[in-house]
């Protein structure tokens, strides 16, 4: 009986001594594994962006007079070539967008007409909510366009998060900096800070609703507010989306405005 | 006696010429700077008054602390239950509801899409119901260059300047493209009915003007208006009358933390025309004040060269046995003369131009270009009843008081020496 105690106790010491030997190898190997910022924002993107989307959303409004839905159904290739359709309510329905590069149509059945917006009309508010034409439409990759690095650890919502910090390459993205909760696990940004040139925050994202779909992670619940307007900002809530799913070029012509 | 003053005045001109010159030019300068401040300040404010301010102005709270952003989703909501309390409040003032906002024209081509475009300033104003003064009050009617103003819904007025950038003419149709008051997307054809010019570069760049329904449908406000204005029936801005208004409406909505409380504002407190109101007076009155003063040195100065030069005509009717009270009062009797003469004819001739001025204007539109504020770019001269007396007294009594001054030499002659003097 003692010889068998006493050959657990070796067991344990040796199981013992060999952790604490190996723990700063084991710590290293953790933190060897900790991905750098570039590597981070690549994973964003692979969750994130896609060839092209399909997608059914909701966007709800919170204004100071009250709060309006409108429902929306969206194709989109890249990041150059959108095409949304409003499906309700009464006075939106059958307003259509089509956004080619940085040209932006649309289409309204009250007037029967198809007009063109460019230049600095795309930063304005689509709808009366907190997103622009050019939020709603984004779907840049993130590595093509920004510059990270990680600032530091933090916890949002009990999920254990890399904070990145990211500076635009080229002064022509409306958010010249931004700041990102990346959760760690998934990487999928659970919060974001966007801010001007000039280091004043425009708007705060927050992600939730976050899904498993076609194998990626994805938010399909997204708070937006925009910091220079009064108001509860605008909730973008996505009902269905598919991605890498082949759409047809007409989709994208100014023919299938009408 | 005034006949006699008078003929030796004709008859000696080196007596009476440089005086009478002097308070002409002195009185002229006078009215002709006080019709032209009047006029310009007083465009300035009249201008503001019809296009933005009103004598008084109701909007919400929060629209009024973001003014200048036209924000319509803080726009005033139940305005026919609002106007029949004011009829009540004030049935004297005229209300008018108006919606300010911005958006852009879209001008068609062939094929229904995009030729040409531009961002517009709008305004929606009761036009169409019969006897709304609202299209005198902005002088639209005058204002027209091409085409009519508008006669049915769906038709709208662009400033001229604007319709030729976007090569448009009356009779065609154009699309208004902005945000509803909930911020859904206001899209709606309009037929151009005719095309404006107000005289004001901030407002020609790009204004358009349609009937304040047609705005209310448009831009999805029922019932709604961005402003009420209130004009007074004197067409003047009355600063007690605005100031009382202000606090009697204020005991009736004191809630401070609702921004969509009601609140009234004075003319003075906007656009900055409180300043320009002040300085408009304070130039007026240093105008004057100075004139005054500057005449009577300078006809003092003229009374003092004329009573040496006069010396010995002083002194030899002093011996003949004049009284020297009987030489000062005919010296005081000619500046009297000089005074009127001069005073009639500086505000005669000042008063010929001003009323020129005030009908053809002075047009300084090539100063303007850039121009944020609302300055009308057609300068006048306004011809007011203090025009007529406002250089008349002060040339009069200027003349008066300097020859009195420097006539007070007389009592200082001794009658003993006269004599010798003219010796």
């Amino acid at each position: 009986m003692k010889n068998v105690i006493t050959l657990n106790t070796r067991k344990t010491l040796i199981t013992l001594l060999s952790l604490i030997i190996l723990l700063p190898y084991l710590s290293i190997s953790l933190l060897g594994q900790t991905p750098t910022a570039q590597q981070i924002l690549e994973r964003i993107d692979r969750n994130q962006s896609a060839d092209s989307r399909i997608f059914t959303a909701s966007m709800i409004i919170h204004a100071q007079r009250g709060e309006r839905t409108m429902e929306m159904k969206i194709w989109s290739v890249g990041d150059q070539k959108s095409f949304t359709e409003y499906l309700a309510p009464a006075r939106e329905k059958g307003t259509k967008m089509l956004k080619l590069a940085d040209q932006l149509w649309m289409y309204s059945p009250s007037a029967d007409r198809t007009i063109q917006i460019s230049g600095h009309m795309l930063r304005q508010s689509v709808m009366g909510s907190d997103l622009s034409y050019e939020d709603m439409m984004d779907d840049q990759r993130l590595t093509d366009n920004y510059d990270a690095q990680v600032v530091g650890p933090d916890t949002l919502g009990g999920r254990d998060c890399w904070v990145l910090e990211l500076r635009a390459r080229s002064t022509d993205l409306a958010y010249q900096r931004r700041k990102m909760w990346i959760d760690r696990e998934r990487y999928v940004p659970l919060k974001e800070e966007l801010y001007a040139k000039s280091g004043k925050l425009l708007k705060q994202t927050l992600l939730s609703d976050v899904k498993l779909i076609d194998g990626r992670w994805f938010p399909t619940r997204v708070v937006y507010q925009d910091m220079l307007k009064l108001g509860g900002g605008t909730e973008f809530v996505i009902h269905e989306i598919r991605f890498n799913v082949p759409i047809a070029e007409s989709t994208f012509n100014k023919s299938m405005l009408k | 006696m005034i006949r006699f003053l008078f003929k030796g005045l004709l008859r000696d001109k080196q007596r009476s010429l440089l005086p009478i010159i002097v308070v002409i030019i002195g009185v002229f300068l006078t009215v002709l700077m006080h019709t032209w401040i009047k006029g310009v300040f007083g465009d300035v404010v009249d201008f503001n008054a019809k296009f933005a301010t009103g004598h008084v102005k109701i909007m919400t709270r929060g629209y009024s602390d973001k003014l200048e952003q036209l924000p319509n989703d803080l726009a005033l909501t139940g305005v026919d239950d609002l106007l029949a309390e004011l009829a009540v409040i004030s049935p004297d003032i005229q209300w008018s509801s108006r919606i300010r906002f911005g958006g852009l024209v879209d001008v068609p081509d062939e094929n229904n899409e995009t030729k040409t475009q531009g961002p517009a300033v709008a305004w929606g104003i009761d036009l169409l119901t019969p006897g709304s003064p609202e299209a005198e009050r902005m002088k639209i009617p005058s204002s027209i260059i091409r085409g009519r103003i508008p006669e049915k819904p769906g038709e709208i007025l662009l400033s001229e300047d604007f319709a030729k950038r976007l090569e448009v003419e009356p009779g065609q149709i154009v699309t208004f493209f902005g945000s509803t008051m909930l911020g859904g997307m206001a899209m709606q054809n309009f037929i151009l009915a005719g095309t404006v010019r107000f005289g004001t570069q901030a407002v020609d760049r790009g204004a358009l003007v349609m009937d304040l329904e047609d705005a209310r449908l448009v831009l999805d406000m029922p019932d709604a208006a961005g402003e009420v204005l209130g004009f007074f029936p004197s067409g003047l801005y009355e600063d007690d009358r605005a100031k009382a208004l202000v606090d009697a409406f204020a005991e009736r909505y004191h809630d401070q933390e609702n921004l969509f409380e009601p609140t009234m504002v004075t003319l003075r407190d906007q656009n900055d025309l409180g300043s320009i109101v002040d300085y408009m007076d304070v130039v007026t009155g240093l105008i004057s004040f100075i004139f005054i003063l500057a005449m009577s040195l300078v006809l003092w100065n003229a009374g003092l060269l004329g009573g040496l030069r006069r010396y010995g005509e002083v002194g030899l009717r002093l011996a003949m046995g004049e009284s020297k009270g009987q030489v000062y009062r005919s010296m005081l009797g000619e500046a009297v003369l000089i005074g009127l003469v001069g005073s009639v004819i500086g505000t005669a001739l000042a008063l010929g131009i001003s009323y020129w001025l005030q009908n053809n204007g002075i047009d300084l539109s090539g100063m303007m270009k850039g121009a944020s504020m609302m300055l009308p770019s057609v300068f006048r001269t306004q011809v007011t009843t203090p025009a007529f007396y406002v250089g008349f007294l002060p040339g009069l009594f200027a003349t008066v008081i300097g020859t009195g001054l420097a006539g007070i030499g007389i009592y200082k002659r001794k009658t003993a020496q006269l004599f010798k003097e003219l010796e």
